[in-house]
């Protein structure tokens, strides 16, 4: 036998892949994670973008997330349990999403949070209903994330925390004509790119539905940096104010070059803009006279947030975000939940979150509508002198 | 010997069915949790990509840095195919593998004359510009991509999908084309002067990776719902790549092995978030220093190889 040597490779490599793939059986064999069944914690998953591209959102939302928890822990637990939270990392990645997703559906979590991005939420939606595992997902924007439109069917078990585009265009809408009292205005935006386009649409048509008018609307994309050609054009069609839903590095450039050529009318944008990079881009000066949409705003008096703020101050030792303060309502919420579904069982937990009403978060109270988007509040923040200053809030009128 | 070769055959058969039968059984049993069975379909998915550039970049030695393009291009092609024009999935797969090598055809035929660092980067670019395509059109779900993509994928698919791959892979290689393939690899001005058409093999080899990636890319497709055009960045050709290099150019058990060990790598790290990407970079710069060559570099383990071992496990046992 030892003599024997065959030419035929072939059956080498069969049987390399051939060992290889019984190795993994071997390995599931061992180390299968088992379905817990005494439960004496709750187990709730973290699926998060922790590297990768997005890694600053996903990173903000599972602090918040992490605070949340330990807080609710340090007060004694849900139902008399502590929580135990798995955190687990999808490198920004819809393959590592769908991953995590199953890893922590196959370890017994009642519940999952996150991840940040709709494309990573998508991917960990068929594992969450397969599942029958509630998913609650902090800032995924787009509609078909919580609804099928193809089958105009709700997901059963995705929710989300963050309002919707739609709710930030009307409620600016809203804004403008009843705070600031403008009828005439006028749009530009970022034509690569959905959220602004999508935007800007909603704007013009609330406003419009309102007796407004739009009397320009221009087009840029993000690779731009002068952007004097179309402020100069809109500004011969004399608008009263100018909307502009982008990010913020295309913003500051925008605002401030339109205040070199002497257009003082307001600019308004959304949540896009809420970055420190903005006035160290526009200057605070030309930042007068400014207003955008947000989640909430840390300067929000109201002795919760502040209390946020502060306990998340020290344990990470930077201000928190948005996306920050979504993942620690989204941790409080996901608490409640349990605890009024009264056992840490996903399909109640998940008729639990659906019956949610009223949740008073430090992103605005929140409930959820037939389609499991939030209906709250939406933060109105002016800037004044480079700083952020909260103006109202104000609920959507859907 | 004839004899042997075919009872040969026969146990690499039984031990390919065993295999297949008895992970068939712990999924259709749930024995192997969803868990598992996610990085299996992703080990698998790796080692058909991992193969297939190891055809052009290790035994043709062309760099090439493109491979995520072309799994773009298999992923959305079959996804269209399945999806939007609601064809089965069998026909999705050959379509994604025909798009694929065409596309493969059209940017192989001007930049395979570019060598090294410069091909590297002109396939570099071309998987970039298959990427900014895929997010400015709007039929294929822009930068958003394609979301809510039935699983079609089963093990059955991606057991032997994967053998044939390889076995594909292994004959060509071992065949005339294959070895004017590794001739051109070996000094490509020695070989055209031996007579081999360089030009067209390249192509030749170039096409196949291709359409290999292709292939993988409508398994991909098929099993993690979602396609975005942000997966298929070049970060993903690189990902290959190591793949490739740590398993050791020219060498399909290499292939298999280092996909395998980053999937497991990759997988073993999800549970330590703040250390993923830094273990993963300290294994690679390890593995490159002891290892520059590949764990097997253009060694396989063959017949030769097992028996030899064999021979010394004989010999070691009959001295005692």
């Amino acid at each position: 036998m030892a003599k024997l040597v065959s030419s035929r490779k072939l059956r080498y490599y069969a049987l390399a892949t051939a060992v290889f793939f019984l190795l993994g059986v071997l390995l599931s064999g061992c180390g299968a994670p088992q379905k817990q069944s005494e439960a004496e914690k709750i187990k709730i998953g973290i699926n998060y973008e922790l590297s990768g591209k997005v890694a600053t959102y996903g990173t903000s939302c599972k602090n918040g997330v992490v605070l949340a928890l330990e807080e609710i822990n340090k007060a004694g637990g849900v139902l008399g349990k502590q929580i135990e939270v798995i955190v687990r990392d999808n490198k920004s990645d819809t393959a590592e999403s769908v991953n995590v997703a199953t890893q922590l559906a196959s370890m017994g979590v009642v519940a999952m949070i996150g991840p940040a991005t709709t494309g990573d939420v998508m991917a960990a939606e068929p594992v969450a209903t397969s599942n029958r595992i509630p998913l609650l997902t902090t800032s995924a924007t787009a509609p078909t994330v919580t609804f099928d439109e193809e089958k105009n069917k709700v997901r059963e078990y995705i929710f989300r925390i963050c309002i919707i585009d739609p709710d930030q265009a009307m409620v600016m809408a809203d804004f403008v004509w009843n705070n600031l009292k403008l009828k005439k205005g006028a749009i530009m935006m970022d034509t690569g790119n959905d959220y602004s386009k999508g935007l800007a649409e909603k704007f013009k048509e609330y406003f419009e539905a309102k007796g407004g008018k739009i009397v320009a609307t221009e087009g840029f994309v993000d690779t731009d940096t002068v952007f004097k050609p179309q402020l100069t054009k809109i500004w011969a069609k004399k608008p009263e104010f100018i909307y502009i839903p982008a990010y913020y590095n295309q913003v500051g450039l925008i605002v401030k070059q339109a205040r070199e050529l002497g257009i003082d009318v307001p600019f308004l944008g959304a949540d896009g803009w809420d970055s420190p990079e903005l006035v160290s881009i526009a200057g605070a000066k030309a930042l007068n006279n400014t207003y955008f949409t947000n989640h909430y705003s840390s300067q929000d008096p109201s002795p919760e947030v502040q209390a946020f703020v502060k306990a998340y101050k020290e344990k990470y030792g930077v201000e928190p975000d948005s996306f920050a303060a979504l993942g620690y309502d989204a941790g409080r919420l996901m608490a409640e939940a349990i605890k009024q579904a009264g056992a840490a069982d996903p399909q109640k937990i998940r008729d639990a979150l659906e019956k949610i009403k009223d949740f008073p978060g430090i992103t605005g109270k929140l409930s959820f509508d037939e389609k499991h988007n939030p209906i709250k509040e939406v933060a109105i923040i002016k800037m004044v002198d480079g700083k952020q200053e909260l103006v109202t809030k104000l609920v959507p009128k859907r | 010997m004839k004899e042997k070769n075919w009872f040969q055959t026969l146990i690499i058969f039984i031990v390919l069915f065993a295999v297949y039968g008895v992970v068939q059984l712990g999924i259709s049993e749930n024995l192997i949790s969803d868990y598992y069975q996610t990085n299996i379909f992703l080990a698998g998915i790796n080692i058909i990509l991992a193969a297939t550039l190891n055809l052009i970049n290790g035994f043709t030695g062309h760099l090439s840095l493109g491979h995520a393009g072309f799994m773009a291009v298999g992923a959305y092609t079959s996804v269209v195919v399945t999806m939007k024009l609601g064809y089965p999935f069998p026909l999705a797969v050959l379509a994604g593998m025909v798009f694929a090598a065409v596309v493969g055809f059209i940017i192989g035929l001007p930049t395979l004359r570019l060598r090294g660092d410069y091909l590297a980067i002109a396939t570099l670019g071309f998987g970039e510009i298959i990427r900014v395509i895929l997010v400015n059109v709007e039929y294929l779900g822009g930068a958003t991509g394609i979301l809510g993509i039935p699983r079609l994928v089963n093990w059955t698919w991606l057991f032997w999908g994967t053998v044939l791959t390889l076995v594909l892979i292994r004959n060509f290689v071992r065949s005339s084309h294959g070895r004017a393939c590794l001739a051109i690899r070996e000094n490509e001005i020695a070989a055209e002067m031996m007579g081999v058409n360089s030009t067209y093999y390249k192509v030749l080899a170039f096409v196949l990776g291709a359409a290999g990636a292709g292939f993988a890319g409508s398994l991909y497709a098929h099993y993690f719902y979602v396609i975005q055009p942000s997966k298929f960045s070049f970060l993903l050709s690189f990902d290959i790549l190591v793949m490739v290099m740590v398993g050791g150019l020219g060498s399909l058990t290499g292939s298999c092995v280092g996909a395998l060990l980053l999937t497991v790598l990759s997988a073993l790290l999800q549970n330590f978030p703040e250390f993923r990407m830094v273990l993963y970079a300290v294994m690679l710069i390890i593995s490159a220093i002891y290892r520059p060559q590949g764990l097997f570099g253009d060694k396989e383990i063959s017949a030769q190889l097992l028996s030899r071992w064999g021979g010394i496990f004989r010999a070691t046992s009959r001295s005692e």
